[in-house]
């Protein structure tokens, strides 16, 4: 028992102000801010590579595949920052073995699965078919009967048949992109629903979550294409890179000008809640809002961004500035998730008093757990580049 | 309809065939019975150890203290947010002995200074201001904290 008061009186000594008993702790940790940033970049990354597809955004191509290979690499393992969180990795099937419809985050189960199976990897495999099954014929070995095995039998290169892959995969695109937004938008609505925090509970959640996923995964996808050629000694076609930054441009600023609706609605709202909110803003979260969110993550960027909308100074120079904005937004994001994951949590829920995070370097909830969460998709990613190379696919 | 939409309706069609026999032999026995839960679950609950005791099973022996504690402030604080759970105690009092909180800190938990706590709901002291050199317990009572004492704690029995 003594250790009981001991443990508590050590977190008491983290409280300010009066604190429910059951808010001392916080249950969500980094686990639970990674997992939405990692689904927001799958979100971000297909709806960028929707635009050349579906709206024809013909400059795009380079990056088509690249985007489509970053997607399946990260909704691999979006789930898995979840899983480990549980620390009960079975609990995750049970979600999906005892369906309770009246549970927003246990049918996200079926959300995710639909993204995966019926879309993101149908619309690859569509689009990959044909090199699958010439691959298959020229590999030798192993990697051989990986690529049959991957062609599922279908071995037919008839015009008449690479022409129904074409449409498949452009009906495929379109059911995709509601279904990205279904995504990104569901993992808002998940905090938004809750309605007993004032922090979260906001109907214009899900289209925060929705852009903020845009933005993040455009700008991965930038980074992704730049690194990807670096490596293969390729001249970065500048016209590509223009482009996706005038896209990364443009969604930050839907982006900035709704967050910045939010807090204007709060602000002119002032309901009861806004005092510890405005206590939040400017103590707590002041450096991981103000500072990185919104200076680093968003205003620097928007201001680089907007400038070489007017004016375009040399390759190199944008270069570095285009890769220095697109890390500058990712981190941006990740605080951005953070500060709605980790921010709501840091508040009572009586108004009166606040808690503090202490983030674990080691351990299941900790930070290293975090890293290697976001490591293994660049992994994977790294994999996906190797065996399904978009430079490498056979022209027609 | 061309061989790629075939396959793959086939694929789909064996995939939701194992998701609904795997579905059919993962769901918990005894799921559904009375909610979106485990029946059973209610059981193993049941089988979990018993700490707290309830402040009743307390006052079967110190009759005493529950007529100190019902005249003063800490009338509806139950024995055993002080003195932690008692079960064991009340099973076997000779050998089990309950914690005796004897520290300044400890009453602080609910009486320290704290501008968010409601001043008329629980009275309140600065610690380092309010007798510091002293415990608690030596001007007052616990269990009847507004029945304050003059003599040396540890002559009477409370």
């Amino acid at each position: 028992m003594e250790n009981h008061y001991d443990h508590l009186q050590e977190m008491l000594t983290r409280v300010d102000g009066f604190i429910y008993p059951n808010e001392i702790e916080l249950h969500w940790g980094i686990l639970v801010v990674v997992y939405p940033y990692v689904t927001g970049l799958v979100a971000g990354a297909f709806i960028l590579a929707s635009l050349e597809r579906v709206f024809n955004v013909k400059v795009l191509k380079p990056t088509y595949h690249i985007a489509l290979l970053t997607a399946l690499a990260f909704l691999l393992t979006a789930t898995l920052p979840l899983v480990s969180h549980l620390s009960q990795p079975g609990r995750a099937f049970q979600i999906m073995v005892t369906p309770n419809p009246n549970s927003a985050m246990a049918i996200f189960g079926f959300v995710y699965l639909w993204y995966l199976m019926v879309v993101l990897l149908l619309e690859i495999w569509f689009d990959y078919r044909r090199d699958i099954v010439i691959w298959s014929r020229e590999k030798k070995g192993l990697l051989k009967w990986v690529y049959k095995i991957m062609t599922i039998g279908i071995f037919d290169l008839s015009p008449k048949s690479i022409e129904w892959d074409k449409k498949i995969g452009y009906f495929i695109t379109v059911v995709g992109i509601p279904s990205a937004f279904l995504l990104h938008g569901y993992v808002g609505f998940i905090f938004g629903s809750v309605k007993a925090n004032p922090w979260w509970s906001s109907v214009l959640m899900p289209v925060i979550f929705l852009f903020s996923a845009m933005v993040s995964g455009i700008a991965l996808v930038m980074l992704v294409y730049m690194i990807v050629s670096f490596i293969r000694r390729v001249k970065i076609d500048m016209k590509v890179l223009d482009t996706i930054a005038k896209y990364l441009f443009y969604i930050l600023i839907i982006d900035f000008s709704l967050e910045a609706l939010d807090q204007i609605h709060r602000i002119y709202e002032a309901e009861e809640s806004f005092e510890i909110i405005s206590l939040l803003v400017s103590g707590k979260l002041s450096i991981t809002l103000g500072l990185i969110q919104l200076f680093l993550g968003t205003l620097i960027p928007l201001f680089a961004l907007g400038l070489f909308q007017l004016y375009k100074p040399a390759n190199r120079i944008r270069k570095w500035v285009y890769f220095i904005v697109g890390f500058l937004v990712l981190i941006g994001i990740f605080f951005m998730r953070w500060n709605v994951v980790i921010g709501g949590q840091l508040f009572s829920k009586s108004f009166y008093g606040f808690t503090s995070f202490k983030l674990q370097l080691i351990g299941s909830e900790g930070l290293w757990m975090a890293i290697l969460w976001m490591v293994v998709p660049v992994l994977i990613l790294a994999f996906l580049l190797w065996l399904l190379p978009p430079w490498k696919r056979v022209p027609e | 309809m061309p061989i790629q939409i075939k396959r793959h309706l086939i694929i789909l069609a064996i995939l939701i065939a194992a998701f609904v026999v795997f579905q059919q032999l993962m769901i918990p026995e005894s799921f559904g019975e009375l909610g979106h839960y485990r029946a059973n679950s209610l059981e193993d609950n049941e089988l979990f150890d018993i700490h707290y005791a309830g402040q009743e099973s307390c006052y079967e022996c110190h009759e005493d203290i529950s007529d100190l504690k019902e005249m003063d402030l800490h009338y509806d604080l139950s024995c055993e947010t002080c003195h932690g759970p008692g079960t064991d105690h009340n099973l076997s009092p000779d050998s089990v002995e309950l914690f005796i909180p004897d520290d300044r800190n400890f009453c602080g938990l609910c009486h320290a200074k704290n501008t968010a706590r409601n001043e008329d709901a629980v009275f309140q002291i600065e610690l380092k201001e309010h007798n510091p050199d002293k415990n608690c317990t030596y001007c007052h009572n616990p269990h009847a904290p507004w029945e304050l004492r003059n003599q040396d704690p540890q002559e009477e029995n409370f």
